[in-house]
């Protein structure tokens, strides 16, 4: 079957594959988008619940590959943290006066990103999309790395990019292994509505079977305020919540919410997903790099997840492109040395953190319960340290590339 | 004088290049300096003729409609970027191995370069003209040097480009350009270079003169042992350096 060759091909349109394509594709490099789902599921119009926090760093990466003007109107600002234990209505307090003006980050439907993104790339001539397609098998072996499709077409790049998620085919086919575990979690995902505005703030409750987080959303058209609730609980009762009838649910939420935003209610819709830490034991493989959650999985309690890909996303695009200007090959061993030793140092450090904290609040041992209080009263009494914290969350910190800088390619 | 090897040895010589070629294109084979020393080249090469040709060196393809000679191309390091800059490449080698290596590891690659077994003076009578002239690590190695200056010279298109790479004399170059690289380090063989050789830049700029080329630039390469990398230092010529010159006539 006929052969096309491309500088880049990447496995998997979701948010990181197609941020990545469209950076690429913007700075003229070539590029294979091969994806499963056929383009009008990329595109997205159906509305699948989800939400991202985009920080201020992702910000950043997107802005600079010329995605963010799209999203802007959409993305709700959170201008305040607000971090609470079970018992105590407030214990940690970020304001995001306190590090300058910008906020702390955005709140943006997935189905935006996915619909800016295809909107993105579909004017990008030096992107092809390829989908719905299934890739059969990779061959690295060459002085090219080859892809065959399900269908008989071939592809061959000088660099194939596993952008395709937690079950990663792209890591598997290059004998990656993964280390992790499941968490005794499970994320229930909806969004709210309620009578009072949010005055953009986010609250993240602790609760002793995990975090129970509202995250502030732009108003529905409608003028119907929204919050974005990822509401993690223990897996045994997950599927209980999931089958209470609209009246029943609504209690539960109202009881975790508080008072705050006065009567919530569901407008879902409501969809549940188990939690798990996973992390690939090399993000390079000859010919192969792996990016987002085919690297790294880690637990959402602190809205980190898309933000970490964005990271491996702006290091990678700046690596490649540099060397695509000076026409030489892109699956230069050394290339990949390097972006696999930056990032993996940040991505363990955000999945050793992530993990603890969840492990620190969801439980009730009263020891860990004074303890936690008196650590995030701490926090909350240095400013330094609340600084520290709320600037490492925005993703502003360690901006160890161009595109995190805000920097042109 | 275009070379047919590749088509008509046996399987036992395909496989000799299969191998050469593997060597020549690996990254921590016998040829890792020149891959160290790659980027640093490149990025020399594409931002010399971006300005003198008025180009983007921000865009992936700036040499697009530009044609370019490699002189001394081995197994096409060189070669290769520069084709997928956008550039008609042509690059020539005395070494019929390494063409045969070059050829094999391009079209695995699909890449284009038009490769051929020979010499600058073959292109020279033949009456090839070229934008853009390289002969990189080359002028320390000739005979005759007033004698290869003159066929390159007649290479190049009016207002095309040459671009050369040599050692210059000095101690310096002796100690760390022999000393180190040769006989310590074991970069290449002991013996491939022979100091008195080496070029001063003031020497090849006279030559260059002679030709009626007008010096546009030089710039020095330094080795950071540091950071085990290259990179190009306006002020420190003493060992490696690049020189760049216009045809006026």
């Amino acid at each position: 079957m006929s052969l096309r060759r491309f500088d880049v091909a990447i496995v998997g349109g979701g948010i990181a594959g197609t941020t990545f394509a469209a950076i690429l594709g913007g700075a003229g490099l070539t590029v294979a988008l091969i994806e499963r789902q056929p383009p009008a599921a990329l595109k997205g119009s159906a509305y699948d619940g989800r939400t991202t926090a985009i920080t201020f760093g992702s910000r950043k990466v997107l802005e600079a590959a010329g995605l963010w003007a799209d999203l802007a109107p959409h993305a709700c600002p959170i201008d305040d943290i607000r971090v609470a234990d079970d018992a105590s209505p407030l214990f940690l307090h970020f304001d995001s006066r306190e590090v300058g003006d910008d906020p702390l980050g955005s709140i943006v439907e997935n189905r935006l990103i996915r619909k800016s993104l295809y909107k993105r790339i579909s004017a990008t001539a030096t992107v092809t999309q390829i989908a719905p397609a299934t890739v059969a098998s990779l061959d690295t072996s060459g002085s090219l790395a080859r892809l065959t499709l399900a269908d008989g077409r071939e592809i061959a790049a000088d660099i194939v990019v596993g952008a395709d998620g937690r079950d990663s085919f792209v890591r598997a086919a290059a004998g990656i292994e993964t280390i992790g575990w499941a968490y005794m979690q499970h994320a229930i995902v909806t969004i709210m509505g309620h009578e009072l505005p949010h005055d953009n703030v986010a609250v993240e409750n602790f609760l002793p079977a995990g975090p129970f987080a509202m995250l502030p959303m732009t108003d529905a058209s409608d003028g119907t305020h929204r919050s974005s609730i990822v509401w993690t609980d223990h897996m045994d009762a997950v599927p209980l919540y999931m089958k209470l009838d609209l009246p029943a649910f609504e209690a539960e939420l109202q009881s975790r919410a508080g008072e705050w935003l006065g009567r919530v209610w569901e407008i879902g819709p409501r969809f549940t997903y188990p939690l798990q830490l996973r992390h690939a034991k090399r993000y390079i493989a000859p010919r192969v790099a792996l990016i987002a959650d085919a690297a790294h999985v880690i637990h959402p309690i602190a809205g980190q997840g898309l933000n970490l890909g964005m990271r491996d996303i702006a290091l990678l695009s700046e690596l490649l492109v540099d060397r695509r200007r000076t026409g030489l090959d892109l699956g230069d061993p050394m290339l990949l040395k390097r972006y696999e030793d930056a990032r993996r140092m940040d991505n363990i450090a955000f999945s050793a953190t992530t993990d603890i904290l969840d492990r620190l609040f969801s439980n009730d041992i009263p020891p860990i319960k004074l303890a936690r209080r008196m650590g995030l009263g701490a926090v909350n009494r240095v400013p330094f340290l609340r600084r520290f914290f709320m600037r490492r969350a925005m993703g502003a910190a360690g901006a160890l590339s161009r595109l995190g800088r805000g920097e042109r390619l | 004088m275009v070379m047919t090897a590749a088509k008509t040895v046996d399987a036992a010589e395909i496989e000799k290049f299969s191998r050469m070629s593997a060597d020549w294109w690996d990254p921590s084979g016998p040829f890792r300096p020149l891959h160290r020393l790659n980027p640093v080249r490149l990025t020399y090469i594409k931002d010399r003729v971006a300005e003198h040709f008025g180009r983007d060196g921000r865009s992936i393809a700036p040499f697009g409609g530009l044609t370019a000679l490699d002189i001394g191309c081995g197994g096409g390091l060189v070669a290769e970027p520069l084709a997928r800059l956008g550039a008609s490449v042509t690059a020539v080698d005395a070494d019929a191995v390494a063409i045969a290596a070059a050829r094999l590891h391009a079209a695995g690659r699909e890449i284009e370069v038009d490769y051929r077994v020979g010499s600058s003076d073959d292109l020279a009578a033949a009456g090839s003209q070229f934008d853009v002239v390289l002969a990189l690590e080359i002028i320390e190695h000739v005979a005759d040097r007033d004698e290869f200056l003159a066929a390159l010279g007649s290479l190049v298109a009016p207002g095309g480009l040459l671009i050369l790479s040599t050692l210059n004399r000095t101690l310096k170059s002796l100690v760390l350009g022999i000393g180190v690289a040769e006989h310590l380090l074991r970069w290449v063989e002991p013996g491939t270079h022979d100091w008195r050789r080496f070029v001063k830049p003031s020497e090849l700029a006279r030559g260059l003169r002679v030709i009626d080329f007008a010096v546009a630039d030089l710039t020095g390469l330094v080795f950071d042992p540091l950071k085990n990398e290259f990179h190009l230092a306006a002020d420190d010529v003493g060992v490696n350096y690049f020189m760049s010159a216009t045809r006026l006539s």
